[in-house]
């Protein structure tokens, strides 16, 4: 027997909403959409000014700073050979991508992870959301981005910031929780105010946390925008998704390695950021 | 002069702490509140602390004993009754009040340490200033100040994790100092450290309290720690107090079996001092009396040896029967000549176990003189024995007892 209960007409109440946003706010998202690329195809066009080489010492000695020596080196002839690749200038876009999405990630994460962290009101709201942007499959962020943002690297990047929002928040709220109860009554029994309590004593000792969240932010960043691609990101994953499209195989695998090294160097030198905060003093 | 007044002090925990209460006043024990989900951290808790006193609260685990000294700086809340600091209730306190108390009254030192492991030892010690907003010179300067009464000049920019567990409770100790507040909250301050450092931290606070004179709470679950710092001791059971005395006191006259049963492992040598063995002075000479007119009072009480002493009982030395014959067969008119001015004496507060020392080379009575060498008793070797043999007696009597109640 076959019951006869109407379908829930889930996708059309989606497809309806969007389009009234789409048709109401879209002046706003559209408005932000040319700034965000703009600003995007500035700092594109400032990485490919400078010189290659000069660019890869810059980011070797960064690596140098936060991780030391050895992943200097790597870095330095990660980017050699991505320059030899001749991809250059699709790396040099997709790290900008990931730049971008991860400050505006973390710009959002940070204080929500706090707020959920302190209020446990916030967290009840916070946490569900987070679990449903994180299950959801990435793929589906694209597809209203374009009528938002439109085709291209803003919408890319939208959705980018939503799938890889969550550690950054989680992660914060964790490492803020996971200061110890004593060191908590310890700052309050000097009198610290709430403010005081937060910035002198929780934030320091949640840092490294912290740090992971956005370790995991700008991986996750990546990955998705790789899968931007789809919708004219460009960049590495734009490398891919024509390899798919022309049955290249060697081309995607040129592009695939490529997205590999730029993540083993983001991955390692952010990694050792706020670990090593602690230089001074002798035993 | 009063510095803290703590009365009716009360404190619930749980979903509905109005019914707690009211089950504290309908006379409900402890575990009949705990059916209804709330529990009883301290009841009706009332006593005074003095200026530049330390005052030691002792109990074990879950006697309340902590959850009484974190109302003292409102960590905790208390759900009833008046802590009067300076003769303002604090319970009545707004937050703006509540801060500036915890700033400039009030600092703590905390079991665990609890230092910030991010900040240099400097930087712990200066947390308290750096809250009040005080510039990073003075700070530094008085955490520095603080560091070097606590013994750790030259470890300043060190971390915590580079010290050693006694070490950084010195820390912690100097964070507490550097904000120069009256009263100190010690929660169990020294228990989390290895016996032999234990010792030494005792010895250092209590040397540091003779110079500082603050007012401390000390609180602890080790009698003899109690015994050895405290100038009072309030001994707490199930949130409440059951006795309030100095060492002497709880330890000669507890309150009841509960506080019995604590003291009876206490070894009684260390606690006891001479004032509580003393006895009365018997017959004294003085330094005019000729030498058969002392013989005479020393045949009345049959001892071999005299305590000489001035009009006004200032101890001047002892005088010894076999000399005191000889100078009566050699026809002096004086005893002046033959009084032992070196002969030992001792301060009423001298603990047991120096005196039973000392009799072990001195085998005559020993003056027990205050701090003008006014002669005030003196201690014997039986009634050292004696006080030893009694404190055993009411051991043996509380096992009989315990034992029977089994």
């Amino acid at each position: 027997m076959i019951l006869d209960i109407p379908k829930f007409p889930l996708a059309h109440i989606t497809d309806v909403a969007l389009d009234w946003l789409t048709r109401n706010f879209s002046w706003l998202t559209q408005a932000l959409s040319h700034i965000t690329s703009v600003l995007i195809n500035a700092i594109v066009a400032g990485l490919l000014f400078l010189p290659p080489w000069l660019l890869i010492l810059i980011v070797a000695g960064i690596a140098w700073r936060a991780a030391g020596r050895r992943v200097a080196i790597f870095s330095a002839l990660g980017l050699l050979f991505l320059w030899n690749l001749r991809l250059w200038e699709p790396t040099v876009q997709t790290f900008t991508l990931v730049l971008i999405s991860t400050l505006i990630a973390v710009a959002i994460g940070l204080p929500l992870g706090i707020a959920a962290a302190l209020s446990k009101r916030t967290s009840k709201v916070v946490m569900p959301i987070l679990d449903f942007m994180q299950t959801m499959p990435a793929f589906v962020y694209l597809i209203p981005a374009i009528p938002f943002f439109g085709l291209g690297a803003v919408s890319a990047s939208v959705a980018t910031v939503i799938f890889a929002t969550p550690p950054t928040i989680r992660l914060t709220a964790l490492g803020i929780r996971q200061v110890p109860a004593d060191l908590i009554e310890a700052a309050d029994a000097f009198g610290s105010t709430r403010r005081q309590k937060l910035f002198k004593v929780q934030l320091p000792m949640a840092v490294p946390t912290i740090m992971a969240g956005v370790n995991q932010t700008i991986m996750l960043a990546l990955s998705m925008v790789v899968i931007a691609a789809m919708i004219g990101a460009g960049g590495l994953g734009g490398e891919v998704w024509q390899a798919i499209q022309r049955l290249e195989p060697g081309k995607g695998f040129q592009a695939g390695l490529a997205i590999v090294i730029l993540a083993m160097i983001l991955d390692r030198v952010t990694q050792n950021i706020g670990r090593g905060s602690r230089k001074s003093g002798n035993p | 002069m009063q510095k803290i007044k703590i009365e009716h002090l009360t404190k619930v925990f749980g979903p509905r702490p109005e019914q707690a209460l009211r089950m504290l006043d309908e006379g409900a024990s402890n575990a009949q509140i705990r059916k209804t989900g709330n529990a009883v951290g301290i009841a009706d808790v009332s006593f005074e602390v003095e200026q530049g006193e330390l005052l030691v609260i002792m109990g074990l685990s879950g006697s309340g004993k902590s959850t009484l000294l974190r109302c003292l700086n409102r960590l905790n809340p208390s759900s009833r009754g008046s802590i009067c600091i300076d003769g303002d209730d604090i319970t009545r306190f707004d937050r703006e009040h509540l801060l500036e108390l915890r700033r400039r009254k009030i600092s703590m030192v905390f079991q665990h340490f609890a230092l910030f492991p991010r900040r240099s030892v400097a930087d712990n010690a200066a947390y308290g200033l750096e809250i009040q907003g005080v510039d990073p010179a003075a700070r530094r300067q008085s955490a520095v100040e603080a560091l070097e009464l606590v013994g750790l000049k030259g470890w300043e920019d060190s971390f915590p994790d580079q010290l050693s567990g006694g070490m950084q409770q010195r820390v912690g100790l100097a964070r507490a100092l550097a904000v120069k507040s009256d009263i100190l909250l010690m929660d169990e301050a020294f228990s989390a450290l290895d016996p032999l450092i234990r010792r030494d931290m005792q010895q250092e606070l209590a040397s540091l309290q003779r110079r500082m004179k603050k007012t401390i709470v000390f609180i602890t679950h080790d009698l003899d720690e109690a015994l050895q710092l405290g100038d009072r001791i309030v001994l707490m059971k199930d949130g409440r107090v059951v006795q309030i005395g100095t060492p002497e006191n709880i330890l000669n006259h507890p309150a009841d079996d509960y506080v019995k049963r604590f003291v009876e492992n206490v070894d009684m040598s260390r606690v006891l001092t001479a004032r509580s063995v003393m006895g009365r002075a018997p017959e004294v000479a003085f330094p005019q009396d000729g030498p058969r007119t002392v013989l005479r009072k020393m045949t009345e009480s049959s001892d071999t040896s005299i305590l000489v002493v001035e009009r006004d009982r200032t101890l001047v030395g002892m005088a010894m029967l076999d000399e005191l014959a000889k100078a009566v067969k050699d026809g002096r008119q004086s005893i002046d000549e033959l009084i032992q001015r070196d002969a030992p004496a001792i301060g009423p507060d001298t603990p047991l176990t120096e005196i039973i020392n000392l009799m072990a080379t001195w085998p005559y009575r020993l003056p027990v003189v205050d701090e003008h060498r006014k002669l005030l008793g003196v201690v014997t070797r039986p009634q050292v024995i004696d006080a030893l043999a009694q404190n055993s007696t009411t051991d043996a009597a509380a096992e009989q007892a315990r034992n029977a109640a089994v």
